[in-house]
């Protein structure tokens, strides 16, 4: 999410603050209090609807610092006073008064295995979900860690001095790294969601990598994830300091239940000067959510980011995840497939901002659409004046799997300097009848071929995933094929 | 049980025009048939129509293949009951690689007993797999690399061809149609392709190979050769046929069964992979 006309003017102002070194000296390394807060402190559900006294509660009870209260109140005056977007999906039913916007998890709160809709529980078996996470997925565990894998790594990360740990414990142990850099990438004014995020946020990760360092297994959200953290406002905040390189990891393929009909994260990424990120995502929410995501990176000199994005679930998915290119050299990616079936529209993207020289940027969208579900690209380039040597090139391709789906391209680009170089494409294709007969006489079923000539369509995205990851993924994408998944 | 291909009284049109018109032939497992005829009188139609490609209607007559009607099999079915084609243009596939596809292809012709165990379906012996298609490759000398490469993309003409007998001998079919495989191949890669064939050779396996040349069937040895003008086989004979056509060209059999020399009969030989 970003409001469109809002997405420059700050920025770089921003930059400039970004741009210093983040202080070291405020990192206080506890490797004692990796282990994550005990989800069982208090158990709270606020009532429906907005108000001041209910983010002021929400504070009270996590023990925040003052300054964070005041950010608090300030993203509920700013969503307040934000009319709601208009463009992209269509967000006239989402109804902020029917929502709850803080719930504590805790045993009580989680639903019984028995509520979890029979739908959902097929898919985890034909995905082949373990046990344990199946609770956790629908909603039914309060918790779920693979404990053994998890601990050895935490003991490897620890060594290297990296930090990890949900958002809620980073501002109560890292409060002046929290200050300096939280709310920097994307203020709360920088659009209605990210300030109802501000408001209300709870759960998210909170990373550091320091300089120079090197971690080369994924970190992933899903080894240490709980209800909260795949929760409504969850808050991300990723340092890498200069020379690093990390690749975090959040989601998984199998459908995320949730009674919620609004999810609304912000992600800010800072990739200091010769570091390496990437970000992957995997969602796939339950068709009845509102999935409005701001997810952004500013990245300095010969910085790279890169963004892998899949959106396969929810009722409307709005996502653009951004790439600031802000020092000389800065490398940005942007890699999405989206996958919207009966009743979804995924409205996704991305944007490169281009305000320093020989930044390059590559945009891929893939998309499928299929019984009568929409599937439309947004994307901006923009090339700031003085920006020289600029390349920038953009890809989407949709595939439409029946006459009744629906897909649109909504490029936007703005170039204020004539030594860029963007390219543009964009292809809408029909699987074709010959390509099926030469897999079908190979004694592959329709559907099987179908599948097939759909996996091939989003490769350029499955193998950017880990091997787990692929395979899953790919199962998933056969399920919806053979039209097994609601 | 030989199985045979029996195709009878067949006529086959395309979007309203008749393009098979009354075409008899019957292929047995253990046997070689080779067709060849002028271009446009319907070899790739034929075997198009055999594998059960939905744009062609077959309008009268019959298809079996050991007893049972083919036409009312989808190409998958067919396929698992024994057919298979080498396309003479084969198609494209972004994105897949050729070993997975032919590793679910296999899956699919030889459905295994589905173990399951906690809803995920078990690995299937993979290394047996990747150990027959290695096999398979060096007969062809088709380079490993292709097992990786998204099929057909950027493939070659002549690598397409090799890669469609790749297809069959990993498959390992009981009735073959190949459709001009050899056709756009150097001198040495119909030797190798020839090869191939024959070395799935034997009485479970018969094939009927659509060709222009000679030169292939000097390998394949076919048991019969069958002459197609517009829509009919209008003759029939063994491999001697096939050499006298060689020499002689297709206007002395146009006037033997009264058909006026076409544009297309004088074009014989030319080779329409040119084109890829
Ligand atoms: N898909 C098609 N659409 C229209 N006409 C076709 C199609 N396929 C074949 N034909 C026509 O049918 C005739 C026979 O073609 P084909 O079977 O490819 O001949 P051959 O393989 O013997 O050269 C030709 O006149 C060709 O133009
Ligand atoms: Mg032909």
């Amino acid at each position: 999410m970003s409001d469109h006309e809002e997405h420059l003017g700050e920025r770089k102002s921003q930059g400039v603050a970004i741009a210093e070194k983040p202080q070291r000296e405020g990192f206080e390394r506890d490797y004692n209090k990796y282990d994550f807060r005990d989800p069982e402190q208090y158990a709270f559900k606020a009532e429906k609807g907005i108000s001041r006294e209910l983010v002021e509660k929400i504070s009270a009870m996590k023990g925040e610092p003052r300054w964070m209260l005041e950010k608090r109140l300030e993203g509920l005056e700013i969503f307040l006073s934000k009319p709601t977007p208009t463009w992209g999906g269509d967000l006239s039913e989402l109804n902020y008064d029917e929502m709850c916007y803080y719930i504590k998890p805790t045993g009580e709160e989680s639903r019984s295995w028995d509520e979890v809709p029979d739908k959902i529980k097929e898919t985890f078996d034909k995905l082949g979900i373990p046990e344990a996470e199946r609770k956790f997925l629908a909603g039914a565990g309060a918790q779920y860690e693979s404990e053994a894998v998890y601990h050895n790594l935490k003991e490897e990360w620890a060594k290297q001095g990296v930090i990890f740990m949900d958002s809620d414990s980073g501002l109560q142990q890292y409060p002046e790294v929290f200050q300096k850099y939280w709310g920097t990438v994307i203020p709360a004014a920088d659009n209605k969601f990210a300030a109802l995020n501000t408001a209300f946020w709870s759960g998210g990760s909170f990373v550091y990598i320091p300089e120079g360092v090197e971690v080369n297994i994924p970190l992933q959200a899903y080894f240490r994830i709980n209800a909260e953290n795949m929760g409504q406002f969850e808050r991300t905040l990723i340092i890498a300091d200069k020379g690093s390189k990390v690749h975090y990891l959040e989601g998984c393929t199998a459908p995320t239940y949730s009674s919620r009909s609004l999810h609304s994260g912000v992600i800010e990424l800072i990739v200091n000067e010769g570091a390496q990120m990437r970000y992957t995502t995997i969602q796939n929410w339950s068709t009845n959510m509102y999935n409005l995501v701001t997810q952004r990176a500013l990245v300095y000199q010969d910085a790279s980011m890169e963004w892998v994005d899949a959106n396969l679930g929810s009722h409307l998915t709005m996502k653009y995840p951004s790439v600031y290119l802000l020092g000389k050299g800065a490398r940005g990616e942007i890699l999405s497939v989206a996958y919207a079936g009966a009743g979804q529209h995924q409205d996704t993207g991305g944007k490169a901002i281009h305000a320093a020289p020989y930044t390059t940027s590559r945009i891929t969208s893939k998309s499928i659409s299929k019984d009568g579900g929409r599937a439309s690209y947004r994307g901006l380039v923009k090339v700031v004046q003085g920006a020289t040597g600029v390349k920038s090139n953009v890809m989407c391709d949709a595939l439409l799997l029946d006459e009744r789906s629906r897909s649109d391209t909504y490029p936007y680009i703005e170039v204020d300097e004539d030594s860029a170089t963007i390219g543009h494409e964009a292809t809408v294709g029909k699987v074709g009848e010959d390509q099926i007969f030469y897999l079908m006489s190979r004694g592959l079923s329709e559907s099987e071929a179908l599948s097939m000539i759909v996996l091939g369509f989003m490769e350029p995205f499955t193998r950017e995933l880990p091997m787990e990851y692929a395979i899953e993924f790919n199962r998933l994408i056969q399920l919806e094929m053979s039209g097994s998944v609601g | 049980m030989t199985g045979e291909l029996a195709i009878k009284n067949l006529h086959v049109q395309i979007e309203g025009k008749e393009i098979i018109r009354g075409l008899d032939l019957y292929v047995k497992q253990g046997e070689i048939h080779a067709i060849m005829g002028p271009n446009g009188s319907g070899k790739s139609t034929l075997a198009l129509t055999l594998m059960g490609h939905p744009k062609y209607q077959v309008t009268q007559g019959t298809i079996s293949y050991k007893g049972q009607d083919l036409l009312a099999l989808s190409p998958d079915e067919r396929a698992r009951a024994g057919l298979f084609l080498a396309f003479q243009y084969p198609f494209e596939v972004s994105g897949v690689p050729l070993s997975r596809f032919l590793l679910q292809a296999v899956k699919a012709r030889a459905p295994e007993t589905k173990a399951q165990s906690n809803g995920r379906p078990v690995r299937r012996p993979l290394g047996q797999f990747r150990k027959l298609l290695h096999e398979k490759m060096e007969i062809l000398k088709v380079d490993k690399s292709f097992a990786g490469r998204y099929l057909n993309e950027g493939f070659s003409g002549g690598e397409k061809k090799r890669v469609e007998v790749l297809q069959m001998l990993v498959l390992q079919p009981e009735i073959a149609i190949l459709d001009e495989t050899d056709s756009g191949l150097d001198i040495d890669s119909v030797k190798i392709v020839a090869q191939g064939v024959n070395s799935l050779r034997g009485p479970e396996f018969g094939a009927l190979v659509i060709t222009h040349y000679q030169r292939i069937l000097n390998y394949l040895k076919p048991d019969f050769v069958h002459v197609m003008v517009k829509g009919r086989l209008v003759k029939s004979g063994g491999s001697e046929l096939a050499e006298e056509l060689e020499e002689r060209g297709y206007d002395w059999i146009l006037q033997e069964v009264g058909a006026a020399s076409t544009e297309s009969a004088e074009e014989k030989g030319a080779d329409p992979d040119e084109r890829s």
